[in-house]
C-alpha cells in the first residue's frame, strides 16, 4: 500500500508529506505533475505549496496538470485522495470538492498553530478521530477561507475559533463518498512533539489507516 | 562638461575613476563597457570604500570551508554536511518600492546560497524603520512584511526568525537585512568559477528586462533626497515561482554534477555573472548577448549587461554535458541558453548584433576596482554626547514604566509580522520566530542548528566598538540559549555616507568591535555585506551593524529552553554580573527620549563564561532561559510571564537593576529542586535567585518602589503595541 504525493512546480510540503508519512509507518513516493500514472500507488495526497505560482488564482492551473487525471480516476474509483492546504485548493479546482477557497477575511497571510474541532468522522481524513475531538494543527495559508454559495459542502473539521472568515469555520471538508478530503491546516507538521504538537498524527494515521483498508479490497 | 564626463557621471561614476578605466583600456570605453564599469566599480559591487578594513575580520578557522569572497560562506559542520550562509542589505530599493524591494532581497540572498550548491532552509529577517505613528513608516513597515512573506512563503523556503524594531533615525532610511542559511553534502559544493576553456556559459532562468538597471551604482551607492521617487524604475521585481523551480533544477544539476561552476546573476547582472568567473578560474570569455533570452525587444547591449531582472543564474558546463543541462531546465520549465565560451587568455570579448562591444581584461571589472582608504575621524559630538548623562537617583513609578516599554514596538511581540510568514516548512523548526535564537534539526543527525541575528544602532551610535563588539557576544549568547555553541559570523554593515570621516570612523570602530569578540570567542567572519549611504537630505542613520551568528547544538538538546515554558511554582534565577547600564537603554529612549552616555565595554572573559553556562543550562532541561537586552531584566521577566501565561515575584536590590541593559546577563525559569548555584560557581558565573513564578501578577519588589502590574494588562500590552498602531 503506497500514497502518491503529487509535485507540481511550486509545490513546496511534498518532501515534509512524504516524511510524515513515512515516519507513520506508511509508505509514500514523490510523483511528478506531468506523469499519468501514478504508478500502482492505493492513494494519492496533493500537497501545501504554490502549484505554478498560484498564477490566475490558486490550483486554477494545477487542475490541467495531466497527473490530474488519474487523479480524478483514484477519486471515482473510490480510493482515498487527500488534499492539503495548496492541495485543498487544487481538489477545489477540480471539482473533486465543493466550494473555493479565497483569500482570508484579514488578507494576510496567517501561520500559526490553531484548535480545531473534528465533526464528522466517516472520511479518509478523519477516521481515526472521535466526533468533537480537539487537535492543535498549524494553519500555513493566505487563501484559506472557504465558502460554499450551494451550502451543501461537508464540512469535517471545523475551527475553534475564526481565523480566516471560512464558511461554517471550515478547516477540512469532505466529498459524500467521504473518500476525498481536503483540509487547510498542515497535519504533516503536527506529527513530532518537538514541532510542537503531535495531533497531526490523528489524521495521517486514519488516512493511511483508509488506505489500508482501501487496498486490500 | 563635455557628454561623456555628462555620461558616466550620470552612471554614479567619478572624473578620476574614467580616467582609470582608460588606463586600463589605453583608450576611450565603448558605451556598453563604460556600463559595465560604472556597475561593478559602484560602492555596492567593488566595496571600494571598505574592501581595505574587511580584512580585518577574524576569517579562518579549521571548518571554514569557503570564507569572504564567495557568494556565500560555507563551513562544516561534521558526518559530510555544511552550511552556506550570507546576510545582505535591500535598504534602499525597500524605501523606493517596499514590497518589491524587501522581496527580491529574499530572492537575492536565496540565490547566493544556492549557487554554492545547498538547498536554502531557512531566513531571518532584520528590519528596522522610523516611528509608527508616521503614516509612510507603516506603508513602509506593511509593505516590506508583505514583500518577505510573498515571496519567502511561496519560493518555499522558511522565514524562521529576525527582528523588527523603530527609530527616528530610519524615518527616511529603512533598513532591510535578509540572512539566508543552506545545507548541503559535501560534494555537492560548488564554487562561482568559470572551468577552463571550452566550457560553455548557459543562462538560465527569468528573461532579461530593463528592470533594475543601475539598481546597484544609482540606488545602492548613493543617498536619498526628495527626487528618489524618481528611481523605483531601478528596483527590480520579484517572480518567487521562478525563484522556486530555479532552485529546484540548480539543485538536481548539482546532485548530477553536471556543471562545473556557477554564478547567480544579482547587483550588476551579466556584467558580473560573466566577470567574475572568470577572473576566477584565470580565464576569459566570449559572449553574445544575442543569444541571451529577453522579455523586450529594443534594449541596447549596456542594457541588457546592466539589468538586474531577478531569477536568473549562469552556470559553466562541460560542452559534452549541455544537453543534460538543458533536459532538467525544461522539466523545471525554466529558459536556459548557451550565451558564452570560456576562452583562454583573460580577455571578456562580448559582442550584440554582430559588432563587438566591449572587449575589456576580465579580472579588471571585480580586481581592479577603486579602493579608497578615507579618512575617519572621531565625531567632535561623541565626547559632548557621553558626558550628557540623565540623572537616575530617582525612582520612578515602576509599574508605569515596565508597561510603556512593554507597549514599545521595537520591545512588543512582533507575531503581527512573523505569523505572516512560514516559519514551519521543512519540519525542522524547533524553536522559532519570537525567541532569542532560532533553533533548527538537521534531519537525520543529532545535530540542531542555531542562528541569532542582531543589531544595536543606539549603543553603537554612543560607541561603535563597543556596541559591536557586544552584539556579537549578545548573539552568542543567544544560540547559547538554545544549546548551541557558536561557529560562524556574518555581518551587515549599515552606515551613513562613508565620504564623511566621522562615518567612517564608526564603520571602522565597528569593524574593531566585532572583530575583538570574534578573535576571542574563536569564531571567524564568513561573509558580510556593506550598506553605505543610508543617509536621507544628509542626515546619516545611526551606524547599525547587523550580526547573523551560525552555532550548532550537537548533541541537541531533549527540550531545548523555550520562553513559553516557565510554569507556576519554578523559581527565577538571574545569572551573570548584574551592573547598571543605563546609557542608550531603552528606559531612557521610551520615557525620557533621550540618547547620552556611554555605554558599558563588555567584559571578554565573563561573555564566555555565560555562554558556557548557557549551554549547560540549555543542555538540563532548563525550562526558560533568556538573554537579557531591550528594556533589562524587567522586560526579560514580562516576556517570560507573557508568554508561559504565569505570573512572578521577584526582588532586586536597586531599581534600576530592572532596567538596567548591561551585557553578559540571563534569566531563568528553574525547577525549585535544581542546583543552579553549584553550577553556575562551577562556570564563575555569579547567580542569583531572583523569586518565583506563580500567580497572576508581575511583582518587582526594589528598595526604592515596587511594580505590581496584572498579568493580562502586561500582555494587552506586548501583544496588542504593533496591531494597535496599524489600526
Amino acid at each position: 500500500m503506497s500514497v502518491a504525493v503529487v509535485v507540481f512546480p511550486g509545490s513546496n510540503c511534498e518532501h515534509d508529506v512524504v516524511h510524515a508519512i513515512r515516519a507513520l509507518g506508511g509508505e509514500a513516493e514523490l510523483v511528478w505533475h506531468r506523469d499519468t500514472d501514478l504508478a500502482g500507488a492505493d492513494a494519492v495526497v496533493l500537497p501545501g505549496g504554490f502549484a505554478h505560482g498560484d498564477a490566475l488564482r490558486t490550483g486554477a492551473i494545477a487542475r490541467f496538470s495531466p497527473v490530474m487525471a488519474s487523479v480524478q480516476s483514484m477519486a471515482e474509483s473510490g480510493r482515498p485522495v487527500l488534499g492539503i492546504c495548496n492541495g485543498f485548493q487544487i481538489l477545489c479546482e477540480a471539482g473533486l470538492l465543493p466550494g473555493a477557497l479565497i483569500a482570508n477575511r484579514d488578507l494576510a497571510f496567517i501561520c500559526r498553530m490553531i484548535e480545531v474541532e473534528v465533526t464528522d468522522t466517516a472520511t479518509v481524513l478523519t477516521a481515526a478521530a472521535r466526533l468533537g475531538q480537539r487537535l492543535m494543527i498549524p494553519l500555513n495559508s493566505y487563501e484559506g477561507n472557504w465558502v460554499d454559495p450551494a451550502g451543501e459542502g461537508r464540512v469535517v473539521v471545523r475551527y475553534v475559533g475564526d481565523p480566516n472568515g471560512s464558511q461554517d469555520r471550515a478547516a477540512a471538508v469532505a466529498n459524500a463518498a467521504g473518500n476525498v478530503a481536503g483540509v487547510m491546516p498542515h497535519p504533516e507538521r503536527a506529527t513530532e512533539s518537538m514541532l510542537g504538537s503531535v495531533d497531526g498524527r490523528i489524521l495521517l494515521e486514519g488516512f493511511l489507516a483508509s488506505v489500508r483498508a482501501t487496498s486490500n479490497v | 562638461m563635455s557628454e561623456q564626463t555628462a555620461v558616466h557621471r550620470a552612471l554614479g561614476m567619478t572624473d578620476g575613476e574614467y580616467d582609470s578605466v582608460i588606463d586600463i583600456l589605453g583608450r576611450e570605453p565603448r558605451t556598453a563597457e563604460l556600463a559595465m564599469y560604472s556597475v561593478m566599480w559602484s560602492e555596492h559591487c567593488s566595496y571600494k570604500s571598505s574592501r581595505s578594513h574587511l580584512g580585518r575580520f577574524p576569517s579562518e578557522a579549521p571548518w571554514v570551508v569557503v570564507g569572504p569572497g564567495e557568494n556565500a560562506g560555507v563551513v562544516d559542520l561534521g558526518d559530510g554536511w555544511l552550511a552556506a550562509l550570507r546576510i545582505e542589505s535591500h535598504n534602499h530599493p525597500s524605501f523606493v518600492e517596499p514590497y518589491q524591494g524587501a522581496a527580491t532581497g529574499v530572492g537575492g540572498i536565496l540565490r547566493d546560497v544556492f549557487t554554492m550548491g545547498a538547498r536554502p532552509i531557512a531566513l531571518w529577517d532584520q528590519i528596522r524603520f522610523g516611528p509608527l505613528d508616521i503614516p509612510k513608516n507603516r506603508y513602509l513597515f506593511g509593505g516590506v512584511v508583505a514583500g518577505i512573506a510573498g515571496y519567502g512563503n511561496a519560493v518555499g523556503v522558511p522565514t524562521v526568525g529576525g527582528e523588527v524594531a523603530f527609530d527616528e533615525c530610519y524615518s527616511a532610511n529603512p533598513l532591510v537585512n535578509v540572512m539566508c542559511l543552506g545545507i548541503m553534502r559535501r560534494e555537492q559544493l560548488v564554487l562561482g568559477t568559470a572551468g577552463s576553456a571550452g566550457s560553455l556559459a548557459l543562462l538560465l532562468g527569468k528573461p532579461t528586462g530593463r528592470d533594475g538597471i543601475g539598481g546597484a551604482s544609482v540606488l545602492a551607492s548613493a543617498s536619498f533626497d526628495d527626487e528618489s521617487g524618481a528611481k523605483r524604475p531601478s528596483v527590480q521585481v520579484g517572480d518567487p515561482f521562478e525563484e522556486k523551480k530555479l532552485i529546484e533544477a540548480c539543485l538536481e544539476l548539482y546532485a548530477r554534477g553536471l556543471v562545473v561552476g556557477v554564478q547567480d546573476l544579482g547587483a550588476a547582472g551579466l556584467s558580473c555573472a560573466t566577470s567574475e568567473p572568470a577572473a576566477r578560474a584565470g580565464m576569459g570569455m566570449d559572449v553574445d548577448l544575442d543569444a541571451v533570452h529577453v522579455r523586450e525587444s529594443g534594449m541596447t547591449a549596456a542594457e541588457l549587461l546592466m539589468s538586474e531582472s531577478q531569477e536568473r543564474m549562469m552556470a559553466f558546463v562541460e560542452p559534452s554535458r549541455v544537453d543534460d543541462v538543458l533536459a532538467v531546465a525544461s522539466k523545471w520549465e525554466i529558459d536556459a541558453r548557451v550565451v558564452g565560451t570560456v576562452t583562454a587568455g583573460h580577455t571578456l570579448r562580448i559582442r550584440f548584433q554582430g559588432e563587438l562591444v566591449a572587449e575589456v581584461p576580465a579580472a579588471s571589472l571585480s580586481e581592479a576596482a577603486p579602493r579608497y582608504d578615507r579618512p575617519a575621524a572621531e565625531p567632535a559630538w561623541l565626547r559632548p554626547r557621553w558626558a550628557d548623562t540623565l540623572d537616575h537617583s530617582e525612582a520612578p513609578d515602576l509599574g508605569s514604566v515596565l508597561l510603556a516599554l512593554l507597549d514599545d514596538p521595537s520591545i512588543a511581540s512582533a507575531a503581527w509580522a512573523f505569523q505572516q510568514y512560514d516559519h514551519m516548512l521543512f519540519l525542522d523548526t524547533v524553536v522559532g520566530p519570537g525567541h532569542d535564537g532560532s533553533l533548527l534539526r538537521l534531519k537525520g543527525t543529532d545535530k540542531g542548528l542555531a542562528v541569532s541575528t542582531d543589531g544595536n544602532g543606539r549603543l553603537c551610535f554612543l560607541d561603535p566598538f563597543r556596541g559591536a563588539e557586544r552584539l556579537v557576544y549578545e548573539a552568542a549568547l543567544n544560540v547559547a540559549v538554545v544549546g548551541a555553541e557558536p561557529m560562524a559570523v556574518v555581518d551587515n554593515l549599515n552606515f551613513g555616507n562613508p565620504e564623511k570621516p566621522e562615518v567612517m570612523w564608526q564603520f571602522r570602530q565597528s569593524i574593531e568591535g566585532i572583530s575583538a569578540a570574534c578573535e576571542h570567542l574563536g569564531v571567524p567572519v564568513v561573509g558580510g555585506n556593506v550598506s553605505f549611504y543610508n543617509e536621507t537630505d544628509g542626515v546619516d542613520i545611526h551606524p547599525t551593524p547587523v550580526v547573523g551568528l551560525l552555532g550548532m547544538a550537537e548533541p541537541m538538546p531533549d527540550r531545548p529552553p523555550r520562553l513559553d515554558a516557565a510554569a507556576s511554582g519554578m523559581d527565577v534565577w538571574m545569572f551573570g554580573p548584574p551592573a547598571i547600564d543605563l546609557a542608550g537603554s531603552s528606559l531612557e529612549r521610551v520615557i525620557h527620549g533621550h540618547l547620552g552616555g556611554r555605554p558599558m565595554g563588555a567584559d571578554p572573559d565573563m561573555a564566555t563564561a555565560v555562554i558556557a553556562l548557557a549551554r549547560r543550562l540549555a543542555a538540563r532541561g532548563t525550562a526558560a532561559l533568556h538573554d537579557v537586552s531591550d528594556g533589562g531584566l524587567a522586560v526579560a521577566l514580562a516576556e517570560i510571564c507573557i508568554r508561559s501565561e504565569v505570573g512572578a515575584e521577584i526582588s532586586v536590590d536597586d531599581w534600576r537593576l530592572a532596567f538596567s541593559e548591561a551585557p553578559h546577563l540571563l534569566l531563568a525559569a528553574l525547577d525549585p529542586g535544581f542546583d543552579a548555584a553549584s553550577l553556575a560557581a562551577a562556570a564563575g558565573v555569579p547567580a542569583v535567585r531572583l523569586g518565583t513564578f506563580g500567580g497572576d501578577r508581575i511583582i518587582l519588589r526594589s528598595p526604592d518602589g515596587t511594580c505590581d502590574i496584572a498579568l493580562s494588562e502586561a500582555a494587552e500590552a506586548y501583544t496588542d503595541s504593533i496591531p494597535r498602531r496599524l489600526r
